[in-house]
Order: C-alpha cells, then sequence, then structure tokens
C-alpha cells in the first residue's frame, strides 16, 4: 500500500474519511462530522469528492492538539451501508495485525 | 558488563526529566505536533500504524538481567507483553501510550536504559559483535572502544541535527557478525605490526533504496585517534551531505557521488586540523573504560565434560547443540545462541514471560550477562559446557530452543505493514510461513546455512539486499508483490542480492523460495557446498530458470 506518509496531493477516487492516532495514545481514530475523533470507523464523515476531503483535513489538521498525522484514507461503503476500510492498510489499522501476537499466541 | 558512572547516571535521569516536561507540554497544547516530533524522536518515539512505538537502545548488544528484567516490567505494564529486538541491537514496543512513556522512561533509567538517540538525523546505538570479548581469535573485546564512541557521541551537540541519521557498527573478529560493510562508519578493530590497536575504516555502507557497500577510507587508524577520525568523517558529512532530499541524505550517497578518494582527501584535510587536539585519547581514558567492563570469574572446566557426553546421546539435544553453541575463548565455556524465530512466530519477537526466565537462566548459567545480534537472536555468552543440557531443557520449555540458528528459518524480518507506516506489505507472515514451510528440522539441517531477510519496503529494515534470499515487499495496484533476490550476504565478504525476476504474490513467495531451495539441492556438488557457494559458482541464472519455468 502507498503509505499516506507520500500522499502529495489530495485526489480522491470513491469514499473517503479522514484518519489520525490520537495523540495521547496513538489509538487509530476518524474524523466524524461533529468535528470531534471517534475510534469507530462507522462514526466517520465520509467525504465523496476533492473539495470535500480537503475541508474535512484542513478542521482535522487544525486540531493538532486531539490527533496526529491525519491524512485521507479510501473507504468502501457495503450495499448495507456498513464503512470498510478500502485498502489492506486501513484494514489493518482497524482491526489489527495480520498474525497472532506473541504474548498471545 | 559495563558499570555506568554518576555522569550517565545524572544524564539519563536529566533527560527523562526533560522529556516528562516535553510530553505535558504536548498534552496540553503547548507544543504542537510539529514541535514535539523531533523531540520524541530524540527519545526514540515513532507513530506506527496502530499506536506509538518506542525503541530503546541496547548498547553493543549487552544486557544485565536486571535490564533484561526492566524490558520485561515495560513490556508487561506499557505495551502488550511483548517487546521485538530489532537489527540493530535494539528493542522496540509497539503499543506504547505517550502520556505513559515518561513513567516507563523513569523504569527504565533506574537500570541504565535509555531511549536517547534511537531515532532522529544524529549518531545511532553503536552495536557491535553480540559474541565480543568471548569470542575465540577475537583482537579484543570491541565494545570497549563502541564504549569510547558512545560516550562522545551521546548527546554530540554537533552530531544531533546531522543530514540523516548515523550507524556505526564495530567488530574485532575476523568472521564479521556486526555487518559493518553495510554501516555509515564500520570500524574493523586490528593490530599493527608494532602491535598496537587500530582500526581499518570503511565509510558510505547502508541499504535502503540506494544500497552499497562500504569502502575502506583508511587501513589503519591508530586507537588513540579514532575519535578524531571519526569526526573528521562527520564534519565532511555535516557540511557536504544534502538536506535537500531526504533520499539522498545519508553519506553513502555523498561518498557515491564525490567518489572514495575525494571523499578520503576531504577527511584527511579535516582530520589534519583536529587530530592533535583534545580528541586524542590517552591510554587511562582507554583503560578506565576496559576497567568498567567487568568479566566473569571463569572456572579451570574440562573441555569435555560428563554431562555433555551423556547428554549427546539425545538427538533432540545434538540438533540444538549442533546449530546454538558456539567455541568460547576459554575452555570449557559456550556462547548459546537463543533463537527467537519459533515455527509460525514473528522473527526477534519475545514475550515479557521469556525475558523475565531469561534473565533467571543468565543469571543461573551465563554470570547474568545476555546479548543481542544483529540477526534478531539472542545470547548467553558465558555457559559452561557441563550446563548445556540443563539449559537446553529449561530454553525448551519456554519457547527458546528452536534448532534453527543460521538455518532456513532463522529469518531477519522487518515489522512491515502489520505495523509499520512506512511499509508497502506485510514481512511477518511471510516469514512465519517460511518457518512453516521449512519446519522439518533435517530438511533444514540438509539444506544448511542459508540466510533469508524480509523487508516490508524499500527502506530495507530487514536487509533484505543482503540476503543470502532477499525478499522485498512492494505495492502494486493495491496488491503486495514480492521481489526476490539471491546472492547478498552482510558478512565481511559482503554483497548485495542480485534481483532474480518479476515480484511474485504473497501466496507465492513460499512456493519461490521452495523452488530456490530445491534448485540449490539439485545444483549442488556435495552436501558441504552451502548455499552461496553455489550462487557464486553458478550465478543466479540457474535459479532464475527454475522459478520462472512454470510462472
Amino acid at each position: 500500500m502507498t503509505s499516506p506518509l507520500e500522499q502529495k496531493k489530495i485526489k480522491i477516487a470513491g469514499p473517503s474519511v479522514v484518519t489520525a492516532n490520537r495523540t495521547w495514545d496513538g489509538i487509530v481514530v476518524y474524523r466524524t462530522a461533529a468535528k470531534s475523533w471517534s475510534a469507530d470507523l462507522s462514526e466517520a464523515a465520509i467525504v465523496r469528492n476533492s473539495d470535500e476531503a480537503k475541508a474535512l483535513l484542513a478542521e482535522a489538521v487544525a486540531d493538532d492538539v486531539g490527533a496526529i498525522g491525519p491524512y485521507i484514507a479510501p473507504v468502501q461503503i457495503g450495499d448495507d451501508g456498513k464503512v470498510l476500510p478500502g485498502n489492506l492498510r486501513e484494514q489493518i489499522r482497524r482491526t489489527g495485525v495480520t498474525i497472532g501476537q506473541p504474548a498471545q499466541v | 558488563m559495563y558499570a555506568y558512572d554518576e555522569i550517565d547516571r545524572t544524564l539519563v535521569n536529566e533527560r527523562v526529566s526533560e522529556f516528562r516536561d516535553q510530553v505535558k507540554r504536548r498534552l496540553s497544547g503547548e507544543l504542537t505536533e510539529d514541535e514535539f516530533k523531533i523531540l520524541r524522536l530524540q527519545n526514540g518515539v515513532y507513530l506506527q500504524l496502530h499506536a506509538y512505538m518506542f525503541r530503546v537502545a541496547i548498547p553493543y548488544g549487552t544486557l544485565a538481567t536486571n535490564q533484561m528484567r526492566a524490558l520485561a516490567h515495560v513490556a508487561r505494564k506499557y505495551d502488550r507483553g511483548y517487546g521485538h529486538f530489532t537489527t540493530r541491537q535494539n528493542i522496540q514496543f509497539n503499543w506504547i501510550k505517550l502520556a505513559e512513556l515518561p513513567d516507563a522512561l523513569e523504569d527504565l533509567a533506574k537500570v541504565g536504559i535509555h531511549a536517547m538517540q534511537t531515532s532522529g538525523n544524529n549518531m545511532r546505538n553503536v552495536t557491535s559483535d553480540q559474541w565480543a570479548g568471548v569470542a575465540p581469535g577475537e583482537i579484543e573485546d570491541p565494545r570497549i572502544w563502541s564504549e569510547l564512541i558512545r560516550q562522545h557521541t551521546t548527546l554530540h551537540p554537533e552530531f544531533s541535527f546531522l543530514p540523516r541519521k548515523f550507524k556505526i557498527a564495530i567488530t574485532a573478529s575476523d568472521h564479521d557478525r556486526a555487518a559493518i560493510k553495510i554501516h555509515d562508519i564500520g570500524l574493523r578493530l586490528i593490530k599493527n605490526e608494532k602491535g598496537e590497536t587500530g582500526f581499518e575504516v570503511l565509510v558510505g555502507g547502508g541499504l535502503g533504496r540506494t544500497p552499497f557497500i562500504a569502502k575502506t577510507i583508511k587501513h589503519f587508524v591508530h586507537g588513540r585517534d579514532i575519535l578524531s577520525y571519526i569526526e573528521a568523517i562527520l564534519r565532511v558529512y555535516n557540511q557536504y551531505g544534502r538536506r535537500d532530499n531526504i533520499y539522498k541524505a545519508r553519506i553513502k550517497i555523498l561518498v557515491h557521488e564525490l567518489g572514495i578518494e575525494k571523499f578520503s582527501r576531504e577527511v584527511e584535510d579535516e582530520w589534519q586540523h583536529i587530530r592533535n587536539s583534545s580528541l586524542q585519547i590517552d591510554d587511562e581514558v582507554i583503560e578506565d573504560i576496559r576497567s568498567r567492563f567487568t568479566y566473569p570469574a571463569y572456572e579451570k572446566l574440562p573441555h569435555m565434560p560428563d554431562e555433555l557426553r551423556q547428554a549427546a546421546a539425545d538427538p533432540d539435544f545434538e540438533a540444538w547443540r549442533k546449530n546454538s553453541v558456539a567455541p568460547h575463548k576459554v575452555q570449557g565455556y559456550s556462547i548459546v545462541t537463543i533463537s527467537l524465530k519459533p515455527t509460525g512466530g514473528p522473527p526477534g519477537d519475545a514475550t515479557a514471560e521469556q525475558m523475565d526466565a531469561l534473565a533467571d537462566l543468565a543469571d543461573k548459567y551465563s554470570f547474568g550477562e545476555i546479548r543481542v545480534g544483529h540477526e534478531q537472536n539472542l545470547a548467553l555468552p558465558h555457559v559452561a559446557k557441563r550446563d548445556l543440557p540443563a539449559l537446553w531443557k529449561a530454553l525448551d520449555k519456554l519457547g527458546l530452543a528452536t534448532p534453527n540458528v543460521n538455518l532456513i528459518t532463522d529469518i531477519i524480518a522487518c515489522p512491515g505493514l502489520d505495523y509499520c507506516s512506512l511499509a508497502n506489505a506485510r514481512s511477518i507472515p511471510i516469514a512465519q510461513e517460511l518457518t512453516r514451510r521449512f519446519a522439518n528440522h533435517e530438511l533444514a539441517n540438509l539444506i544448511g546455512r542459508l540466510h533469508i531477510n524480509i523487508s516490508g519496503c524499500i527502506n530495507a529494515c530487514g536487509h533484505h539486499h543482503v540476503g543470502h534470499i532477499g525478499i522485498l515487499g512492494v505495492e502494486k495496484n493495491g496488491e503486495e508483490v514480492y521481489q526476490i533476490t539471491i546472492g547478498g550476504r552482510a558478512d565481511e565478504n559482503a554483497a548485495l542480492g542480485t534481483l532474480i525476476g518479476p515480484g511474485v504474490k504473497f501466496d507465492e513467495v513460499a512456493d519461490v523460495v521452495e523452488d530456490i531451495v530445491e534448485a540449490y539441492l539439485a545444483l549442488r556438488e556435495r552436501p558441504e557446498e552451502l548455499f552461496m557457494d553455489t550462487v557464486k559458482r553458478l550465478g543466479v541464472e540457474p535459479f532464475k530458470e527454475r522459478v520462472y519455468a512454470t510462472r
């Protein structure tokens, strides 16, 4: 997956969200329509074009205390309206590592 | 072991207090992330996919048992019960909370461990041979010089804002276990014709997207001049190294673009200005550092004790002994490598319980000392041969007696896309599948020495360029694709591997490795011909044909 650290131009091809890591503990969070952060992807604000994405990202960047490293990530919307990560990287960020963690094995 | 003095303890404690204040100001919003980022990086704190990652230095790979217990404590109290040993003698914790980091650092500081300069554009942890001080035939203990350089470069103001990170490795043996030729500066400890200690100095090695093997810049630098010579190299780098392009900022690019002759002339000019300064090391300084390293009071023991003779009848013990136990400089003792590569496990990971138990075993069998190697394994450096059978049984109960050291399942792998924000593809699941595929130890022994290295992106933290078989994960059209190289090595004959062809999909990687291994077994002239010997004799073509004939 192309790292979002290399994300230079805002160009989206489908539904997207703004995601980051919460400052105090680093967990994955998503920007909500209520201008806050949620660890639940289903609560994320969905953007569908570049202008919306830019606006949501700008607002997220402005909240420097709440979360760090915000970027735009693709999502897929299922037939039932469920929001799912749009690529493997985001899937791993949402659900965790694809391997057993040693302390749990 | 090395005993820190009051200056070291004060420095580490002050750093913890300083960072605690910085974290507090960050969480209150007084510091922005842009302002804070460089501060956290200088304290080993990255942001990864799921959380912050905390990297702790283990200078020259030497750990006391109370330090290992402190690492276990951090894993248990502040993380998820495990840590990941890296290719540069560090340990990483993957799930740390920023708000709790100052407490974790304070707990580590109590036993003299810190995370200073484990990230950022400064001098990183000075690494060395994990067998330092105990390897037969060693010139002298390279950790004495590693410690000298560590002291000189820690918080050195001139080297805290280099164009890019900077790594030094030191070896003192003919066989290089510290991978010095893939470091920014590699030092090989040697003696001159007068019997004086000095160094062959190599410069400009490194992997990443533009890999280079280090070149010798000076064949002999006297020990008393080593700090001034390193400083001269760093000054030339600091002056000419590129800051405008992160991909061209490492010293290897500067050395390559200037050429080693011009680069060495620049260093020589600089060196002449500073070599007869306070940077010249008095013998007393070295002797003071040497006196702070304590060595065990070895007993006079037989070469072949009865315990070992009796245990030799057990084929499981013998399988482990053959691969994990190495000769020691003192008769009756051995160096024991502890594989952190169990079948199906993530390479380099250890649980808090394993760390604690290993500390107990080191107290009982290794004079309280543990080593960390760049291959992501641990070692007990002073084990009496009579104790080997008992140690093996204890390690086996802990899941730490996999008899695969230096074999095909002793894989070096970066955290990859499961943890790392830079990664394009997963590394650990590839390693796990390969350890399952070659879990049969008879087969692994039949194959013999074969190093597989896996990186999840071009930054090459898994050192794929120098794997006998190297695997690089990239992304293509949204999918993980893996490029395979053959013929790399990280030892005294370091070389970069050759790409054998188009990348293969995630599910095909283990099959491809199996094909390469089958080709090797069919092509080798005799069982003693190692994989690398066959590659050297025949080149990569026969392997390429085998892999792509049906793909």
